[in-house]
């Protein structure tokens, strides 16, 4: 019994870690599929470039491991800024063949570049001396970089709520998930407000892409092999929410993991099961305000 | 790499063709179906580098008048269906007369029966299966086994690890690993406490390395693909703690590939690894190997087992031309290099078994040790001396 | 955006439409060397047009669209290595069957979905079929491949050569049955029944039409047709790989089907053709670059040739006409 209770504390906390790594990068592309319709195949791009702009400024500029995490949100943002103005807001109204087929041309540019500029192999991350080793929490030892990565992880997501409930952006955010044409016809700029959540919510893929290096290696054909589990979190938790995608999140990161320690034998089989299960009984996901 | 990769090869033929004297020339021609797209992609580099060296370095030996030329095709990986049509295409367009590369086992399987109806001599330099070298009476290979490298991994293993945890990449060669391992190490006395076979895509690790903790075994022997999960493997069983533990990381030598040691820092020192070759092996050949290669490639370029099984590959494909004075038929050529024997392999005396057309040599036991500052996986103990590929041995004992 | 192919008079067949025929004979004399090159095109074109009639025609968006393909693959190869089934029509039938049969059955639960929901659940599906394929070792061979699939010579005379000749023309005659029973289902009234639901999915239910139903017709041949190109591949490379389940052939086919032109016949013709072309003389000498090069062609496709090659042609040939 104390076995059992004790491997359930290192599933939870493993599933846990997991699954805040997967909300924080796929948040974005929850609220920008809801927001504004738009079928973002390409958003790992985003979490990649992060990771790597993090490992190239730590490995190469020797920048401290915080500072990388904040340059890889901000220049992500401000980098897809200039892919939404010049690309993505050209195709707001085209249909979802042309934004499939162009997020996917976006991820196989990315794929070539990272590869020239990269390699093959995953970028290294060599995380500080303070961040390796484990952590001692009520007599048991916990791996000290995931503990202040569910930290980091919660900060975020409390931000970020708080963001969207009590600030007058959250507002006008709600209000145009709910209803496009009626918050644009009171004069809320939507073009403006698209922009600026597209900024933020590739930011935090930077981020999370950056911050789950440990856990999700970045290599050039991330943006391909992690796709899946994205847009699971997106589907099954439902357009434009926060809370369904996180709870999505949580979901397969603790269903994941307990597959994996107890029936490694299933592979992958459960959360693609699980998830045409939760999609064939709720088709607009768990917490869907569109489908 | 592109430009300078191009340059290179341009450079290499121009070279051969000078040397040669291009005038009065008979040039044979060598197919390579090789993997320069897609996540596999380093392999396509290290075969085609460690051929170009080779024959830079070697031309003068050949007959006079005769070059080699090079032809490369690109498989993008996994891909039966594109190598076959490749392969084909080489013999009947381009009339190649020597085919190689064949980085997967899939596409081996697939070229095997044209390879046996063109007769075309075929020199696998990296497919591992035991099965595939089987498949067509023309093929012959040099890389390596994956039985060749676990049995024996096995055997050492019970000397002094009682108890083995396995975790394996869920596919073939990972399914192959764990019998070759268990079959050697039960009957010498070890116990296998569990088995984990993991999803071939399996990202992160924590969770299975968490249960093997809880296990508690002396030893986790680890069978993944080259290269490309090894270091996240590596970081969480540090992280998880079970390096401090006092558990022991056995496996391939793909669990500690030098290109990858440099991203695995420290975590990576006293991982053991069984495998036949070693950059840092201290043989007068694999010495002058890493050398040339070093001086061809950069001093930061590092051979791996892929571009020591090419060079050998190429070596022997140079001794068939050489020993028929350049008039090739393709029997003889397979009669030739399956008698292939040489004691100046960057891994040590290596042969070919006649019966089986495979590749007989050492397999090298290896420990992760950081040596002037660069990791290394320093060969300790020459744990199987001109080994053959045990599966064969099993098959026919089934039979 | 203009669609040609609707149900609007074009149901003779043009003397345009003998030009691919033309084309593929006069490859087999002219270029002898490359026949194995054009067995493949073949097998991408039917392919493609198994994709064309869903995507094109009834525009269901799909992102694993391989699992049809697969299926077809693995059950001639397992026919073949498993059951010593080695007559090629019988691997053919068995095969496109089994693949409807899955389509059939897979279609009947997700086609009541749409949008991002119905193209996760063709994602889910295909990736629970890979794994499915790569754990059944004993069956599949896995990671391995199968190989040592036999087909018996066709007529008891024409075996598979070294030249590909007979799988190329093989190929060919599959392609031209299949083309002509595509072409017959589209300007049927079903055809245009089809158009309708992708055009405008409430007005079709408004008139009554069973859209579900028609929509898992199309679904079910769709599969039947890509399990036939599924089993040429098996049988023209004696041998199958888990690469035929995988998310990048899916995308691959999808790219080429955008290249010629979606939701045309022709479309799914000039495609495969051009893309597999240029991949051949290209990526020999850039591999790496190649993959850049798709993405930025599919980038183009969609920002200034949305109706793909063919689309491309007409414009210019209406520009042509009105100086």
């Amino acid at each position: 019994m104390q076995a059992f209770a004790s491997s359930l504390v290192s599933v939870l906390f493993h599933g846990i870690a997991y699954g805040m790594i997967l909300y924080v990068i796929s948040v974005g592309l929850s609220v920008t599929m809801g927001l504004m319709g738009f079928v973002n195949l390409a958003h790992g791009v985003f979490a990649m470039a992060g990771g790597l702009l993090l490992s190239t400024a730590m490995a190469k500029y020797a920048v401290p491991f915080p500072l990388a995490l904040l340059l890889a949100f901000v220049v992500v943002a401000l980098g897809s800024v200039v892919l939404e103005r010049l690309l993505y807001s050209k195709l707001y109204s085209a249909g979802e063949l042309a934004q499939v087929l162009f997020t996917m041309g976006l991820i196989f540019i990315s794929i070539a570049i990272a590869r020239q500029l990269y390699g093959t192999q995953a970028a290294p991350v060599f995380l500080p001396d303070y961040l390796k080793g484990q952590i001692n929490i009520l007599g048991r030892d916990f791996p000290a970089f995931r503990v202040v990565l569910i930290f980091i992880s919660a900060i975020i997501v409390v931000t970020l709520w708080f963001g969207v409930e009590r600030t007058r952006w959250g507002a006008m955010v709600r209000a145009a998930v709910d209803n496009r044409d009626m918050a644009q016809s009171v004069g809320i700029n939507t073009n403006r407000l698209f922009m600026v959540t597209f900024a933020l919510g590739s930011g935090l893929a930077g981020l999370g892409g950056a911050l789950g290096s440990d856990i999700l290696p970045v290599q050039s054909t991330y943006p391909l092999e992690n796709l899946v589990y994205f847009m699971i979190v997106v589907a099954v938790g439902g357009l434009g929410s926060l809370s369904g995608p996180f709870i999505a999140a949580l979901m397969i990161g603790i269903a994941d993991t307990a597959t994996k320690y107890w029936f490694p034998e299933l592979g992958a089989f459960l959360i693609y099961a699980a998830t045409i299960g939760l999609l064939l009984w709720r088709p607009q996901g768990l917490f869907g305000v569109r489908s | 790499m592109g430009h300078s990769f191009l340059r290179k090869s341009l450079a290499v033929a121009a070279a051969v063709g000078i040397l040669t004297g291009a005038a009065s020339a008979q040039t044979i021609k060598i197919g390579v179906v090789n993997t320069f797209s897609g996540p596999q992609a380093s392999f396509g580099e290290m075969i085609d580098r460690a051929f170009r060296l080779y024959i830079k370095l070697n031309s003068d030996k050949l007959p006079p008048g005769v070059k080699i030329e090079i032809i490369n095709r690109d498989d993008g990986g996994a891909n039966p269906d594109k190598a076959k049509q490749l392969a084909q295409e080489l013999i009947v367009r381009d009339k190649i007369d020597f085919l190689s590369g064949i980085t997967f086992t899939p596409n081996g399987m697939a070229i095997a029966p044209i390879a046996t109806q063109a007769k075309m001599p075929t020199v696998l330099v990296n497919a591992g299966t035991s099965v595939v070298v089987t498949r067509s009476p023309y093929y012959v290979r040099t890389s390596f086994t994956i039985f060749q490298h676990c049995v024996p991994l096995g055997t050492w293993a019970a000397k002094s690890l009682k108890k083995t945890f396995i975790l394996v990449s869920d596919y073939a060669p990972g399914h192959d690993c764990e019998e070759a391992y268990s079959s050697s190490y039960k009957p010498a006395g070890g116990e296998i406490v569990g088995v984990i076979r993991a999803p071939v895509a399996t990202a992160d690790f924590a969770p299975f390395l968490q249960r093997v903790k809880d296990a508690k075994p002396d030893a986790l022997m680890v069978f993944l693909p080259a290269g490309r999960t090894a270091t996240a493997m590596m970081k969480s069983f540090v992280d998880l703690g079970l390096k401090s533990s006092g558990i022991k990381l056995i496996g391939t030598g793909d669990i500690a590939p030098e290109e990858e040691l440099p991203n695995m820092g420290d975590e990576a020192i006293g991982t053991i690894s069984m495998f036949h070759y070693s950059a840092a092996g201290d043989r007068p050949a694999n010495k002058a190997f890493v050398a040339a290669w070093r001086k061809e490639y950069g001093e930061k370029a590092t051979p791996n087992f892929a571009a020591a099984s090419s060079w050998d590959g190429m070596a022997m494909m140079f001794d068939a031309i050489i020993k028929q004075n350049g008039k090739l038929n393709p029997d003889k050529s397979i009669e030739i290099m399956s008698h292939f024997k040489t004691d100046n392999s960057p891994r040590g005396t290596i042969y070919i078994d006649p019966e089986t057309r495979d590749i007989v040599q050492n397999e090298y036991l290896r420990e992760t040790r950081r040596v002037n500052g660069e990791l290394q996986n320093v060969e300790i103990e020459t744990a199987a001396v001109a080994i053959k590929d045990p599966w064969q041995a099993m098959q026919k004992a089934k039979k | 955006m203009t669609r040609t192919g609707s149900y609007s008079g074009h149901a003779r067949i043009g003397i345009m439409e003998a030009l691919p025929w033309i084309a593929a004979i006069a490859v087999f004399f002219l270029l002898p060397d490359y026949l194995s090159l054009g067995a493949r095109i073949m097998i991408y074109i039917l392919f493609t047009l198994s994709l064309d009639l869903i995507l094109g025609y009834a525009g269901i968006i799909t992102l694993g669209h391989s699992v049809f393909l697969g299926i077809g693959a693995y059950a001639a190869g397992i026919l073949s290595v498993k059951l010593n089934i080695n007559d090629p029509f019988l691997q053919l039938i068995a095969g496109s069957l089994m693949s409807a049969v899955f389509g059939l059955a897979s279609g009947a639960v997700i086609l009541r979905t749409k949008n991002l929901t119905l193209l996760m659940l063709t994602l889910a599906i295909t990736a629970i079929v890979y794994e499915i394929g790569n754990k059944a070792s004993w069956l599949t061979g896995g990671a391995d491949g199968l190989p040592g699939v036999q087909v018996n010579p066709f007529f008891g005379r024409f075996e598979f050569d070294l030249w590909g000749r007979t799988g190329y023309i093989y190929c060919v005659i599959v392609l031209f049955v299949v083309w002509f029973v595509v072409r017959r289902l589209i300007y049927s009234p079903f055809g245009a029944m089809l158009t309708g639901i992708r055009e405008n999915t409430p007005r079709m239910h408004a008139l009554g039409a069973p859209v579900y139903q028609r929509l898992l017709i199309v679904y079910t041949i769709s599969a039947g047709i890509a399990g036939i190109a599924g089993v040429l591949m098996t049988q023209v490379t004696q041998s199958v790989g888990l690469n035929v389940l995988t998310f990048e052939v899916a995308g691959d086919v999808l790219v080429m089907l955008i290249l010629g032109g979606v939701g045309r016949i022709y479309g799914a013709f000039v495609g495969p053709v051009v893309y597999m072309i240029a991949q051949d003389l290209l990526a020999k000498q850039f591999p790496e670059y190649w993959s850049f090069g798709v993405g930025v062609l599919l980038i183009f496709v969609v920002f200034f040739a949305r109706g793909g090659i063919l689309g491309l042609v007409d414009k210019i040939a209406a520009r042509g006409r009105t100086p």
